[in-house]
């Protein structure tokens, strides 16, 4: 009889689930959550008159949270200042994923089902891999800010074959980041010849960047003496590392990485006494920032990055003052700049195009996809940016060096 | 583990009640749900959660029996959907251009996945059960994390000259038009999604005949045998290491199938997917929905992995709240007093109903 008990346990839960997946079927369209206070407040007005419904996901808990943080708030900086300056009206929901490309892909349908009309993809790569080919089944529009890998644009990456079209990128590839390293560096041999590479070979992004700074630099001739690898289980001690790169004679040390590990390596190395330059790539980018970090240590870093936000342009100024005031002084980082480019970028396209909200997400996609591969765009992270019919990112990176706990453009 | 191997003692008519329940609540489910589909009412947020819910389903139940029926902790289950996710995308791209039916790709993917993880999980259980204790789950759980480095550290290509493969670093060039399956850490991109929900539920009901099936056979009451009283068992000569090898190598194969199904439902899978922390959820799942008990197993599956999506309006507060959820779920499931009460209205029922 305990399962005439179970059975109605059963039922109970087949139908509350049955009610559950309906109920959120129907009101999909319906619900507009909080993505921003301004956005919030239009949305009941401005409906009629039009709300370009945009949505994003991105880690905003777990390991990689600081990412899709950056992100959520620098985008929604970008939809208020759009909002306040009257005209195009944006709306924002931005949704969690974890880093992870299950939870992006159930994140995609939470904002399809909202009605999402354009969005800026994933924060991380994976992710973005995940759920780029369905972007490209429902045309829907993506510009991701900070989604490197190749696989977020094409579906066969490894012959560069099968772009989806409608995803772009608005920061550097991976293999972009690493070929320019290398030849950067080729071509200043004043701050080194001898190259040493720590990477971490469980990260994508780290490994994807090594592979083609190895590959570039075998073509050029740069010379790669020493490599050391760690991964997530063995990033606090680089000792071993670090004494290999200064046992094969290694001048430079090319890092990369993200900032965490790259502060630890910075004070091992200080503390075995051994000084060679080291050159980052866009992760090193908040290294200032971190907490408990001697910044002293950072002295003549080199770091390629699309932005800097110590420059002292109006945009940047302006942003970065924004930033600070909304997350209590927090300073924005690289992938913040980028999610505020594409806000922008979207903005550009759409009325350039003549976008207006009560066109179809399939309309607005073929209008942006055209805006796109033929405008160029200036912003935070560079100026006159075009973007390749594969939904690629041109714009020229910049090295920096870190002198006196800033950083400064290095003029060549 | 005594109130279970009563609850779940062989033969009898409530045993059979017990299976039908299952199987009319997944078909059940099934109609429902494939209903939706065809009206249009289903949200997009539960169609990209058919193919995953499934395959966690079938996982669980596969580590339901080797946790709650043979009662040997295992601490690596998503190492084994591991291996049946990459070596079913191996097979999957490999055949990409001879078998051109998607199902029937899947199906092949699927069963070399499960095959494969089989047979790793029968490699460790030479070993490993032989010993009395604890030693599977120390040893699983060191197979988590081995097979975890293993791929990101492998390279497998394919092109028109056949299967490349190398480890540590990529050390081949493929031919124009070749396609790397298994990228190191980058793992699997731009696989074809070949995954389908009804293939998802073909493969719950077969997990669930293979369970049951075990379970009223000989072999399946040895294993319980083994499970509560192993001298005992031992004494009327039950080969102890040989019935739990059994149910160690189905929870595997399963596992792999699972696994497989997985990995050919999205574009890219990477290997730190199936960390420690997944094969604790699916133990959490198994935990939750009760040792030896397949309804409620593939309850608790389905609640707790929709629980957090319909959280979302919650925003910040989402995974608090989930874990306030698991606790309550914990202490109501232990809760002495509520399972008397529980008891005492079935019997009442029971007295008053017969």
């Amino acid at each position: 009889m305990k399962k005439i008990f179970k059975t109605s346990i059963a039922v109970a839960m087949t139908i509350c689930m049955a009610a559950a997946m309906t109920a959120c079927g129907g009101s999909g369209s319906a619900s507009s959550s909080s993505g921003s206070a301004p956005a919030a407040q239009t949305s009941e007005a401005s409906s009629a008159a039009g709300t370009i419904k945009i949505g994003g996901s991105g880690p905003l808990t777990g390991g990689a949270a600081v990412y899709g943080q950056a992100v959520k708030n620098a985008a929604e900086i970008a939809v208020e200042e759009v909002n306040a300056k009257g005209g195009m009206q944006f709306e924002l929901k931005f949704e969690d994923d974890a880093h992870d490309p299950e939870k992006a892909v159930t994140a995609y349908g939470v904002l399809k089902d909202w009605g999402m009309q354009v969005s800026l993809a994933t924060v991380t790569s994976s992710p973005g891999a995940a759920v780029a080919p369905s972007y490209a089944e429902d045309k829907i529009f993506a510009i991701t800010p900070s989604g490197s890998s190749p696989s977020v644009v094409f579906a066969d990456p490894d012959n560069k074959t099968g772009a989806y079209g409608n995803v772009f990128q608005m920061c550097f590839t991976d293999p972009n980041q690493g070929s320019a390293s290398a030849q950067y560096i080729k071509d200043h041999a004043a701050i080194g010849t001898q190259v040493a590479i720590i990477y971490k070979n469980d990260d994508n992004y780290s490994k994807g960047i090594r592979d083609t700074f190895v590959a570039t630099a075998a073509e050029i001739g740069l010379e790669v003496v020493s490599e050391g690898t760690f991964d997530d289980s063995n990033a606090q001690d680089f000792t071993v590392q670090l004494g290999q790169a200064k046992d094969a004679g290694a001048d430079i040390v090319f890092l990369p990485i993200y900032y965490d590990p790259a502060s630890l390596i910075l004070t091992q190395a200080n503390q075995m006494g051994y000084a060679p330059s080291f050159f980052g790539v866009d992760g090193m980018d908040g290294i200032l920032t971190l907490e408990g970090f001697d910044t002293s240590l950072a002295e003549g870093v080199f770091l390629l990055t699309p932005f800097s936000a110590d420059a002292t342009d109006d945009l940047t100024a302006n942003f970065v003052k924004a930033y600070k005031e909304k997350c209590g002084g927090e300073t924005p980082n690289q992938f913040a700049a980028d999610a505020y480019d594409c806000v922008y970028a979207i903005l550009q396209a759409c009325e350039a195009a003549g976008v207006t909200a009560d066109m179809s997400s399939d309309e607005i996609c073929a209008k942006m996809v055209e805006q796109f591969t033929t405008m160029t765009f200036s912003g935070l992270t560079g100026a006159e940016m075009t973007w390749s019919a594969d939904g690629e990112v041109t714009k020229s990176p910049k090295a920096v060096v870190i002198q006196n706990g800033a950083y400064v453009s290095v003029l060549d | 583990m005594k109130t279970a191997s009563k609850l779940f003692s062989p033969g009898g008519d409530k045993m059979k009640r017990g299976r039908l329940i299952s199987f009319a609540l997944v078909i059940a489910a099934y109609i429902i749900i494939e209903i939706l589909l065809k009206t249009g009412n289903l949200s997009s947020l539960f169609k990209s959660l058919l193919v995953p819910v499934t395959c966690y389903v079938v996982a669980s139940l596969g580590l339901n029996l080797n946790v709650g029926i043979s009662g040997e902790l295992n601490l690596g289950q998503a190492g084994f959907m591991s291996v049946g996710a990459f070596c079913g995308i191996c097979v999957s791209g490999m055949l990409a251009n001879t078998i051109t039916v998607p199902v029937v790709r899947l199906m092949i993917a699927m069963f070399c996945g499960a095959c494969l993880a089989a047979v790793f999980g029968f490699l460790i259980g030479i070993p490993v059960l032989k010993l009395q204790g604890d030693y599977l789950a120390i040893v699983t759980l060191a197979f988590g994390q081995i097979i975890k480095s293993i791929f990101m550290n492998t390279y497998i290509g394919f092109d028109a000259d056949g299967l490349h493969y190398s480890f540590v670093e990529s050390k081949f060039k493929l031919q124009p038009g070749g396609k790397m399956l298994l990228n190191g850490p980058m793992g699997a991109t731009g696989t074809q999604k070949i995954a389908n929900f009804t293939v998802g539920i073909v493969l719950i009901l077969i997990a669930l005949i293979i369970i049951y099936n075990l379970m009223i056979s000989r072999s399946g009451r040895a294993i319980m045998a083994a499970r509560d009283n192993r001298i005992a068992a031992e004494s009327i000569g039950v080969p102890i290491s040989k019935t739990k090898m059994l149910a160690f190598v189905v929870s595997a194969f399963l596992a792999g199938a699972a696994g497989a199904l997985y990995g050919l439902n999205y574009a890219t899978l990477v290997p730190n997917k199936f960390d420690f922390n997944t094969s604790i959820l699916i133990l959490v799942f198994v935990v939750l929905g009760g040792l030896g008990n397949m309804t409620g197993t593939i309850i608790s599956t389905i609640v707790l992995l929709i629980l957090p999506e319909l959280l979302r309006s919650l925003q910040d507060y989402r995974m608090l709240i989930y874990a306030v959820v698991l606790i309550l779920i914990m202490l109501v499931t232990n809760n002495e007093w509520l399972k008397s009460r529980v008891k005492g209205f079935t019997s009442g029922k029971a007295k008053g109903g017969a």
